[in-house]
């Protein structure tokens, strides 16, 4: 076991464990984003951050490994301003609309986004900028991720609008999941965005519609048909839904299956995350193949 | 790995630059001819297939010198030849800001627009070019030119300078510098680009240059030249030490790294020789691309074979049996005079199988940076070689431990590599004689912007700010010295009553700056200060990575608080933003990009009360 001290009070856990963990063991609320049960942490968002005595910057508490005789505080003003800034940046320059995880911590830490102007709006050619080059600002608005919402098939619809590039769902696809590497970040900086090679749509791409990277998308920028049209309608209605816990009848492997039922239609399937044989992951048959119960 | 290809297919010119690069493909698997009694029973897998990442960034470097940028169909083959899923390669070509996965004409002229250019006209320069050319990107008349703005191209102590690209089967770069509108015009409508004159060092006939007496005074690819000089003795004196003799040697001289971050080079060496996974890395930092820095360009171009000793001796001393010099891709002359040293050194045994005969085996490869600040930074460093995206890992663990390919790594800027000759040649304490107690030895400095003789200056750690400039000739008559930048974009200011600074580590350090990568550019009266920290903001919003939040949107941020200042729409508020802007960069950003993105402008408003 590994002893250590979080604002003032001793804390153990397991070698190898993080400073995360230990928060968590005692019930210390900390905001993650890029943070996800069954990934590697990419410690990429930078909402988790705690200081570590005698270190020269904050932490990640997501992925930094605790120490033997570590002092960590969670509170202080280096750590909420941090925090805050993070959140302030990431409110600024993306559509937060669907994650409501992000927008409850921005209330928490009095996030103000709207003091770095308003919002650009959305630039058509995001997908091909080039690295390294950008276009002056004048400083009038707050520049944004915000672009053009891509429906390329009839599965699931990606709005990168939303996207905080946490990394996630390129982890998911590649080697951490499923294998398939249809997705990447490309470009650099501000610019950085995921997408396909040349920008592909999704039908010709690697894509096998798995749909891992929407189980693991914290923001709503990966999201079923299903759901994108009922929201775009204002007929989503995420209290007046039931959920109902099965087995994927399509195979052998015996895949939790949770059917997210919205007025007797299925409208989204996701597997729980700490289900010991999909870790939230399942194939196209068990996350998309439910038309056929409801029929046209 | 079962990669899925998009449609579309290499031309014969791509797929021959790449089979120049990596031999023809053995079967259909890697996309060549199906020969079926050959190539249906087994497929190529496992671990030699995808054990060839680390070639996916020399191979789309390979065409993009042959066709001048890297089509869907040339991606596919690399993707073949390689193992290397389609998304993957394409997220790697779209990092780096010399490859081009849009279509770009054969030539392709980099216009510096960075600061010590900006002293030398570079505006006026662009100006000219977009009157009478065009604007960035435009097409020339006939198709083949275009131009782009660059960031510093390490040409500072002859700005304003140029790099030209043209593609072709014998592909090839030329930096002009210093150049006029009307070369740089020329060259855009299809002339010869002239041949690059080498400025003699301004220190020439200072007898007691120790890092760059052999710099201008030997043929620097004539090993002979090299020997007769003084060359490789200090290898024959570490072979007598042993490598725990040479590590105590290193520790002893107390030398620290010339990177920027002054980490003690023979602690590093240490943890590396005792780690017992193998094999160990060696990789020389010559990515150099801190705007005003060009010292190691200095040392490279005019003495390789330096280099190639002491990064021998360093292999030599902590286990390492290949060693990478990571070249910044703008280093054209730098590149082809390394290779020449290293395939000399290579021929007459001082490098391979069996060095000097002395029973070990030690590799010296160049590994071309693709234009990208940051992999300078030693851990994006291991991702480029690797042929992933140049992200800064995270630390813990550190390179000593796992750092390229997991495996421990030593990881040394040229300047700290090619002191080692010193050490060895003095021993230990002689070397630590000089300088201060806690600096020792001597320092290269990279002077540039205002000052009558620009150039690098090797000056033993101590000697004032005041000193350097005069060395340097100090400002041409009728100037007058608004402030000096030290340490580059990631440094910080300094005022006109300051210059009494002794250049040390821990003088610079009491001082709150930094002497960083030894920049030192003099900036007169007719600087526009806030314009060239619009620069500086500009420069890293362009070479943050992305990785993580407060880099990526904080430096955009701080570009547009920048904006208002500069342009009058200032709300009031700015200048408390910018602070709380930097207090999160430099807390919360995962490496020094984004810690240090915020320093010169913040030491602007505090040293020099600009906006106030
Ligand atoms: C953004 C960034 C860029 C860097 N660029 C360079 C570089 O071009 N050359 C270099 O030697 N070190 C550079 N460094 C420092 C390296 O990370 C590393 O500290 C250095 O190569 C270690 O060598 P040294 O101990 O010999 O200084 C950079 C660091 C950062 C954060
Ligand atoms: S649906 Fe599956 S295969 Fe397609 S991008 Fe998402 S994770 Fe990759
Ligand atoms: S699409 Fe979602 S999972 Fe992917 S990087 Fe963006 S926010 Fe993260
Ligand atoms: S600080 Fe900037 S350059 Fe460094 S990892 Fe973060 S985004 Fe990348
Ligand atoms: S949750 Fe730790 S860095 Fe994102």
């Amino acid at each position: 076991m590994v002893e250590f001290e979080v604002d003032g009070e001793p804390v153990k856990v397991f070698e190898g464990q993080t400073i995360l963990d230990g928060l968590r063991k005692k019930g210390i609320d900390t905001p993650t984003l890029c943070y996800g049960e069954t990934l590697r942490p990419a410690n990429v968002c930078r909402v988790c951050v705690v200081e570590i005595e005698g270190a020269r910057v904050l932490a990640p508490s997501c992925s930094r490994k605790a120490e033997p005789g570590m002092k960590v505080r969670t509170d202080s003003e280096r750590v909420r301003h941090s925090r805050r800034l993070v959140l302030e940046f990431l409110a600024s320059s993306t559509d937060l609309s669907t994650a409501p995880e992000a927008e409850a911590y921005c209330a928490e830490y009095e996030a103000a986004p709207e003091r770095y102007g308003p919002p650009a709006p959305p630039d058509p050619d995001r997908d091909r900028k080039r690295a390294g080059h950008h276009l002056e600002p004048d400083g009038l608005t707050a520049a944004t991720v915000y672009a053009p919402v891509k429906v390329d098939n009839e599965l699931y619809v990606r709005d990168y609008s939303k996207c905080i590039l946490c990394y996630k769902c390129v982890d998911a696809c590649g080697d951490q999941h499923q294998n398939t590497f249809a997705i990447t970040v490309a470009g650099r900086g501000f610019d950085a965005r995921i997408s396909t090679e040349y920008v592909v749509e999704l039908p010709e791409s690697a894509c096998v519609y798995c749909g891992n990277c929407i189980a693991v998308c914290p923001t709503g920028a990966l999201m079923f048909k299903s759901e994108h049209d009922l929201r775009a309608a204002g007929e989503w209605d995420a209290e007046g839904q039931t959920v109902t816990t099965t087995v994927c009848p399509y195979c052998g492997v015996g895949c939790n299956l949770d059917l997210h039922v919205q007025d007797n239609r299925i409208v989204k399937v996701t597997s729980p995350a700490d289900h010991d044989v999909t870790q939230g992951n399942l194939c196209i048959k068990g996350r998309f193949g439910f038309q056929h119960v409801q029929g046209p | 790995m079962d990669i899925k290809l998009i449609d579309a297919e290499a031309t014969a010119a791509e797929r021959a630059a790449l089979d120049h690069l990596l031999g023809p493909p053995t079967s259909s698997w890697e996309g060549g001819i199906r020969v079926p009694e050959r190539d249906t029973r087994t497929a190529a897998t496992g671990h030699a297939q995808r054990s060839r990442r680390h070639e996916l960034l020399p191979a789309l470097w390979a065409i993009q010198e042959r066709i001048g940028w890297i089509s869907p169909g040339a991606i596919n083959y690399v993707c073949e030849r390689l193992t290397v899923p389609p998304a993957d390669a394409y997220g790697v070509a779209t990092f780096y800001a010399m490859l081009s996965t849009e279509p770009r004409p054969s030539r392709v002229v980099h216009v510096c627009e960075d600061l010590a250019c900006r002293c030398h006209g570079s505006q006026e320069l662009i100006a000219q070019i977009e009157e009478r050319f065009g604007g960035e990107g435009e097409l020339s008349d006939d198709g083949s030119a275009t131009w782009y703005r660059s960031p510093c191209l390490g040409q500072c102590d002859r700005a304003p300078a140029v790099l030209v690209s043209d593609a072709s089967e014998t592909p090839r770069e030329s930096v002009l510098a210093p150049v006029t509108a009307s070369t740089a015009l020329a060259v855009l409508a299809g002339g010869e680009p002239p041949a690059l004159v080498f400025p003699p060092l301004p220190q020439e006939d200072e007898p007691s240059l120790r890092l760059l007496r052999r710099v201008g005074r030997v043929d620097p690819v004539s090993l002979d030249d090299y020997r007769a000089a003084g060359g490789y003795a200090a290898l024959r004196r570490a072979i007598e030490l042993g490598p725990d003799g040479v590590l105590r040697e290193v520790k002893d001289a107390k030398l620290q790294g010339r990177g920027g971050a002054a980490f003690p080079t023979g602690v590093k060496w240490e943890a590396v020789a005792r780690q017992p996974a193998r094999p160990h890395y060696l990789i020389c930092n010559a990515d150099e691309s801190e705007p005003g820095t060009f010292k190691d360009r200095a040392v490279i171009e005019g003495d390789p074979f330096a280099l190639i000793e002491a990064m021998t001796i360093a292999a030599y001393a902590t286990g390492c049996e290949l060693g990478y010099v990571y070249l910044r891709g703008e280093y054209p002359d730098a590149h082809r005079i390394l290779g020449a040293a290293i395939d000399a050194a290579r021929e007459r045994g001082l490098l391979g199988e069996d060095v000097m005969g002395e029973g070990f085996r030690f590799e010296l490869v160049i590994f071309k940076g693709a234009g990208a600040y940051i992999c300078g930074e030693e851990t994006a460093i291991f991702n480029s070689i690797e042929g992933f995206r140049g992200e800064p890992r995270n630390k813990p663990p550190f390179p000593v431990v796992e750092g390229v390919f997991s495996k421990p790594t030593v990881i040394n800027n040229v300047e700290t590599l090619v002191n080692v000759l010193e050490i060895l040649e003095r021993g230990g304490p002689g070397f630590a004689a000089v300088g201060t107690e806690a600096s020792t030895g001597t320092k290269l400095f990279c002077v540039s912007g205002h000052v009558v003789r620009p150039g690098v200056y090797e000056v033993e750690f101590g000697a004032t700010l005041r000193e350097l400039l005069e060395l340097a000739g100090g400002l041409a008559a009728g100037s007058e010295l608004q402030a000096v930048l030290l340490g580059g974009a990631a440094g910080g200011f300094l005022r006109p009553d300051e210059l009494d600074l002794p250049l040390t580590m821990e003088d610079a350090r009491a001082a709150k700056t930094t002497l960083g990568s030894g920049v030192v550019m003099a900036l007169d009266t007719t600087v526009d200060l806030p314009r060239f920290l619009q620069r500086i903001a500009a420069f890293f919003r362009d070479e943050s990575c992305g990785q993580c939040v407060p880099c990526r949107v904080g430096t955009v941020r701080q570009q547009e608080a920048l904006a208002r200042l500069v342009n009058g729409h200032g709300r009031g508020d700015e200048v408390e933003l910018i602070r709380e802007i930097g207090q999160c960069m430099r807390d919360a950003s995962i490496c020094g990009l984004g810690q240090t993105a915020s320093s010169a402008i913040e030491s602007a408003i505090d040293r020099l009360g600009v906006f106030k």
